[in-house]
């Protein structure tokens, strides 16, 4: 009954072109405990992937690994991070007896999230990959996020991987129950000077950590050059080299997180060549490096939701400058509080300037641009309008725009229907 | 202990001020350094020569503050610091009295206050330089806010659980105009004493609030210099653009 309904208000949203999570409602209010059922029983189990910054980036490699191993992997496409989105996704692959038809769940969760999912159906597996400021008007604190990760990861009855160099993550192997297995994954030490490109630092205390020694078990990113890098495996075990369609050490350190995940979680069926060739398939999600083809321009599209990512992404991609516009939202979404924005240093965007700021916040940006000396050339609050001008008047150059994400909604659907791209959630590959 | 000098030699400043951020490690997890890092530039701009030095708990306390900057943290941040402000109250106290300027955001204001009492009950002393005593709440006061000051409408953002309380006499910062302000209640938000300003308003509050950066400017140079402000020319129209955008979106 729970599924018919769903399934009816599913077919209804999309007619109306709604959001994801709406059909979960109508079948979590019929049947609360229809998650439990539709995942219990999954032959290799459920996996929640959850942090601060790469969760879908780490998903979608993961659940290609497990493909290439020729598993049916149930997984939460849209992004959609809810419960009731992780039911609204099933809706659609799920039989009427109400039993999903696969041999592993993948899910993409946010912290919060993933414990109200681990109340409902506990993770056989969980990977944990860092822990950062975001969205702060909703969580309040960082301390609070790590403890949210440690309590998961108490409910967590087969496996967890942990981030290595992240103290935050590390840290909860203290939390995890007897008999569950802990798993690292992290950088190798030589590039260890690199890590301030992969986490913030001025928010966290010096305290007395010591990391734990890595094992053969535990999965170690050694960049080669830009682009190529392998993932270590104890002296001897090597995952690559290998190349990703997506730029940075940031992709680097996910498919690092999804190859020692995919590893604990296959053993001996793990087979180092199919975790390369998924891995260099994988296109970049949405908003996360992709790149659109503008009248004969390459258009990057950035997701920034926090000083971690946006530090991230201009280290990434600040090495080859090109024209630059950021849009700055700030509804419920985006995270309503600015402040952020003075936690990122822009200095990378000085030599070339900003062609644009925009969004509902495009002053505040300018202004925060100003305070790093970035000269900025124009401020255009309207999306559309500034998108229409980023594009006509830098016809001929590469372009990248750093967005918040319901600006990057509204510009991507206008990407959309200007060059005919795929929708949110559809891949075009 | 860092001091840094964000110019070199410049032949033509006009003096040296000195601002010391406290805590900046524990106590500035909501953009609070934007405060600091928007002092030192406009202090260059109007042609001084700004000098920021970082206190952490443990160091000596620097006694010629020109101007004294704090910010909001987590719990985990203020109990860090607790102890060295302790130690350094008498300091402060002292500053403050003598007219040194003083910016104290959330946890800090809190910290300037008589008390936090815990939603448990148990009351952690502040060192008092402002009358105000704040009760922990378990709701969160979140949201963007307009208020009404001596140096105009000030814009800003707030995010403390935290209700906060006037002792009587004492002033506020100013009078809330949309948001919920001290504790929600009655309309004030922030306190003043002296030269000492307490808010909870992060933003950062000084970059698009240029005439409250410049007023704390003015009190720094002439503490420091003991002659008048002599004002730069400064192109404030991204501030003012941004201010006003944020006032009509929320008070029309
Ligand atoms: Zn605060």
């Amino acid at each position: 009954m729970a599924v018919a309904a769903g399934k009816v208000a599913r077919a209804a949203t999309r007619l109306r072109g709604g959001g994801s999570a709406m059909p979960g409602l109508v079948v979590e209010r019929l049947d609360p405990r229809f998650l439990t059922h539709a995942l219990a029983n999954l032959p290799r189990g459920v996996v929640v992937v959850t942090g601060t910054n790469g969760k879908t980036t780490t998903t979608k490699m993961l659940v290609a690994i497990l493909r290439e191993h020729g598993l049916t992997v149930f997984t939460n496409p849209t992004g959609s991070n809810f419960t009731r989105g992780v039911i609204s996704s099933m809706l659609a692959e799920i039989p009427f007896s109400g039993r999903l038809k696969a041999d592993i769940a993948v899910l993409e969760l946010d912290e919060a999230h993933a414990l109200k999912f681990a109340a409902e159906v506990k993770p056989t597996h969980s990977l944990l990959l860092n822990v950062a400021r975001d969205q702060l008007d909703r969580f309040a604190e960082i301390d609070h996020t790590a403890k949210l990760l440690a309590e998961l990861a108490e409910q967590t009855t087969t496996g967890v991987v942990l981030n290595i160099d992240d103290s935050f993550v590390a840290r909860i192997a203290t939390r995890v129950p007897d008999g569950v297995t802990v798993t690292y994954f992290g950088v190798d030490p030589s590039i260890a000077d690199r890590l301030p490109e992969l986490q913030e630092a001025d928010v966290r205390f010096d305290d007395e950590f010591t990391p734990p020694r890595p094992t053969a078990a535990d999965g170690l990113l050694l960049p080669h050059d830009e682009r190529s890098f392998e993932v270590r495996f104890g002296l001897t075990g090597r995952v690559g080299p290998m190349v990703l369609k997506q730029r940075g050490l940031a992709a680097m350190i996910n498919a690092t997180a999804a190859t020692s995940t995919a590893k604990a979680l296959l053993a001996n069926e793990f087979r180092e060549v199919d975790a390369v060739s998924a891995l260099e398939r994988v296109t970049p999600p949405f908003g996360r490096g992709e790149v659109i083809d503008a009248d004969g321009q390459p258009l990057e599209l950035v997701l920034v939701k926090n000083p971690a990512g946006f530090t991230v992404a201009l280290g990434t991609y600040g090495s080859a400058p090109v024209t630059t516009m950021v849009a700055i939202n700030d509804n419920y979404a985006d995270g309503r509080d600015v402040s952020w924005l003075y936690d990122v240093s822009f200095e990378s965007l000085r030599d070339n300037g900003v062609a644009l700021t925009s969004g509902v916040r495009a002053y505040d940006m300018a202004l925060r641009l100003k305070y790093d000396d970035v000269a900025v050339a124009e401020v255009e609050p309207d999306l559309e309008v500034a998108l229409e001008r980023f594009l006509t008047a830098y016809k001929d150059e590469p372009k990248r725009i750093f967005c918040t994400y319901t600006a990057m909604m509204t510009l991507r659907r206008d990407l959309a229907a200007r060059y005919g791209l795929a929708k949110f959630g559809e891949d075009a590959a | 202990m860092s001091t840094s000098s964000a110019t070199s030699g410049d032949a033509t400043s006009k003096g040296r001020i000195k601002i010391v951020h406290i805590y900046p490690r524990e106590m500035s997890i909501y953009g609070d350094l934007g405060n600091t890092r928007c002092l030192a530039s406009r202090l260059r701009w109007h042609g001084y020569e700004p000098v920021i030095h970082q206190h952490h708990p443990g160091n000596d306390f620097p006694t010629d503050a020109h101007l004294v900057l704090g910010g909001g943290g987590q719990d985990s941040g203020q109990a860090r610091v607790e102890d060295d402000l302790a130690h350094n109250a008498d300091v402060l106290r002292s500053l403050a009295a003598d007219g040194a300027p003083m910016l104290m955001i959330c946890g800090m204001y809190q910290l300037f206050g008589n008390a936090f009492i815990t939603v448990e009950g148990e009351r952690l002393p502040g060192i008092a330089i402002l009358d105000v005593t704040t009760q922990g709440n378990a709701k969160r006061m979140v949201g963007p806010v307009v208020l009404e000051t001596a140096f105009g409408d000030v814009v800003g953002y707030e995010n403390h659980s935290g209700s906060t309380k006037l002792g009587p006499g004492q002033q506020p910062f100013g009078r809330v105009k949309s948001g919920m302000g001290n504790n929600g209640t009655d309309g004030t938000e922030g306190a003043v004493t002296g030269n000492v300003f307490g808010s909870y308003l992060h933003g950062p509050v000084l970059p698009a609030n240029p005439a409250l950066a410049d007023a704390l400017i003015k009190l720094a140079v002439e503490r420091a210099l003991g002659e008048p402000f002599v004002l730069g020319r400064i192109d404030d129209e991204l501030a003012d653009r941004a201010r006003t955008r944020q006032i009509h979106r929320l008070v029309g």
